[in-house]
């Protein structure tokens, strides 16, 4: 589903990812782990499309797309979604509003029909049930007042409203509370472990993986991916420290 | 009153930001009169999509309310120009977007007079330029002496679309009397990179991000308007042409 080969890629000028590969496949979730710095959030960066995070050398593919030439709206209608580590403010947009209109231009894009309103209030009701989320949450605007736990949850009910294949999830886990991460991790589930689906975690800590159980584990250090392996590693990280695996 | 010599740079009162597009509108015609009486109620919508310059002097009795909601679109200039008086307790609003692109220029000029203590008068202004358009807003508020306990705001707010579009705000402000409230705020911005990027993630195209984003933007100044959702539609198309 996505493949990167020997990824480069700069932040004004810096370099941030110094020849990062990695695949993953329908039906797979993969987590990535690695210490503060390493090109974590870079990486969903450069993946989504973000403006000023420029890719110097490499590939990446989606479904056969070069990902890297396609502009952000264009990734998203192909089925790729990107959760926030933080989700941005939208004064005055209601959730409902931006969540219809994303997923109709999606659909437009995609050659599909748009959605009704009675038809997409169904599935927004439904998603944000799946989250816990009020529903008078959707009506506020955009991530306007929310809590850290709030914001994220919506990130959540968002991705179930646009039904991604690849969901590349930045530090969802940040800034929740226990109960708040069963729920997400909950979610992530139901929306997304599906065998046409796959899912990228990044993530500081393993207490989310107690509840989405990754089939990979890898390591970012560096701008590389510098080991790899089942869902033990994660343990042996959270045990040992980067320091230790890095190394 | 027909003002008959053209106004020039040097006078005093000089509020004017394109000399040859008035000089080409003069002699300007009588300002319309708007007389509120005492205790009434009174709302008018203005759409100025033809570049004309529109001239409203109004008085607004004891314990009156007046509200004005005007959209600024049209034209290579735009001039709207408010003159207003408020008696004892009279309440005063004003609701404006101006909307532009090109090399357009759009301008909003008020006066509220607070003649007699107990009025209020709250004006916001939004602004929308793309291209090498300019939009001005030049507020004056005056406050009588005697006229105690006036309370006014100026809320005004710009959005350039482009670097090379120009956004004008300047409040007056001349206070004769001591308990009064005379707030005033401006911010002239461009549209939120972040925010734009989330929206694009989320598979919207850049230009219906923007116009969403803009359409936020200047919702608020028609609140209160009798056709607000026509005003709001006739905003929104304008939008859509600049993005």
């Amino acid at each position: 589903m996505l493949r990167i080969e020997n990824l480069h890629a700069t932040v004004a000028d810096k370099p941030i990812l110094k020849g990062l590969s990695l695949t993953i496949n329908a039906g797979e979730i993969h987590a990535i782990m690695g210490p503060n710095g390493a090109g974590k959030s870079t990486l969903s960066y450069v993946l989504g499309g973000r403006p000023g995070y420029d890719v110097a050398e490499g590939s990446a593919t989606f479904e056969g797309q070069d990902l890297l030439e396609m502009e952000p709206h264009e990734r998203a209608a192909a089925g790729l979604f990107l959760g926030f580590q933080y989700p941005v403010e939208i004064p005055g947009v209601s959730n409902l509003q931006f969540l219809r209109e994303s997923l109709n231009a999606q659909r437009r894009a995609r050659g599909e029909e748009p959605l009704s309103g009675g038809d997409f209030l169904k599935v927004a009701r439904e998603k944000a049930g799946l989250l816990k989320l009020d529903m008078d949450m959707l009506k506020r605007p955009v991530n306007v007042g929310f809590s850290g736990g709030e914001k994220k949850r919506n990130e959540m009910v968002q991705m179930g409203i646009l039904d991604p294949k690849l969901a590349i999830l930045d530090e969802t886990d940040s800034g929740l509370d226990i109960d708040a991460l069963r729920i997400v991790g909950d979610g992530i589930n139901t929306i997304m472990r599906r065998p046409d689906k796959a899912v990228l975690l990044i993530t500081h800590y393993q207490r989310l993986l107690d509840y989405v159980e990754p089939d990979y584990v890898h390591v970012l250090a560096a701008g590389r991916i510098v080991k790899s392996g089942g869902a033990d590693l994660a343990l042996e990280l959270e045990r040992e420290g980067y320091a230790e695996i890095a190394a | 009153m027909t003002i008959t010599a053209l106004p020039s740079r040097r006078d005093e009162a000089w509020r004017y930001s394109d000399i040859e597009a008035l000089a080409a509108a003069w002699p300007l015609a009588p300002a319309e009169t708007i007389v509120v009486p005492p205790g009434g109620d009174f709302r008018r919508e203005i759409v100025q999509d033809a570049g004309t310059i529109h001239r409203i002097e109004m008085s607004v009795g004891k314990d009156a309310a007046a509200a004005l909601h005007i959209l600024n679109v049209g034209g290579s200039y735009g001039r709207i120009e408010i003159a207003v008086t408020l008696y004892e307790g009279a309440d005063f609003t004003l609701g404006a977007a101006q909307i532009g692109g090109g090399k357009q220029n759009l301008e909003i000029v008020t006066t509220v007079i607070h003649a007699e203590p107990g009025a209020t008068s709250r004006q916001t202004v939004r602004s929308v330029l793309a291209g090498t358009a300019t939009g001005t807003y030049l507020g004056k508020v005056a406050v009588a002496r005697g006229a105690q306990r006036t309370d006014s705001e100026q809320d005004v707010k710009a959005m350039l679309l482009d670097r090379s579009a120009t956004a004008n705000a300047k409040p007056e402000l001349e206070i004769f009397a001591d308990d009064v409230k005379c707030a005033h705020g401006c911010a002239i911005g461009e549209l939120d990179g972040d925010a734009l990027f989330y929206m694009q993630s989320r598979g919207m195209p850049p230009a219906a991000a923007k116009t969403i984003l803009l359409q936020a933007f200047v919702a608020g100044v028609f609140d209160g308007a009798a056709e607000e959702a026509h005003l709001q539609d006739l905003a929104l198309a304008k939008l859509g042409e600049l993005v």
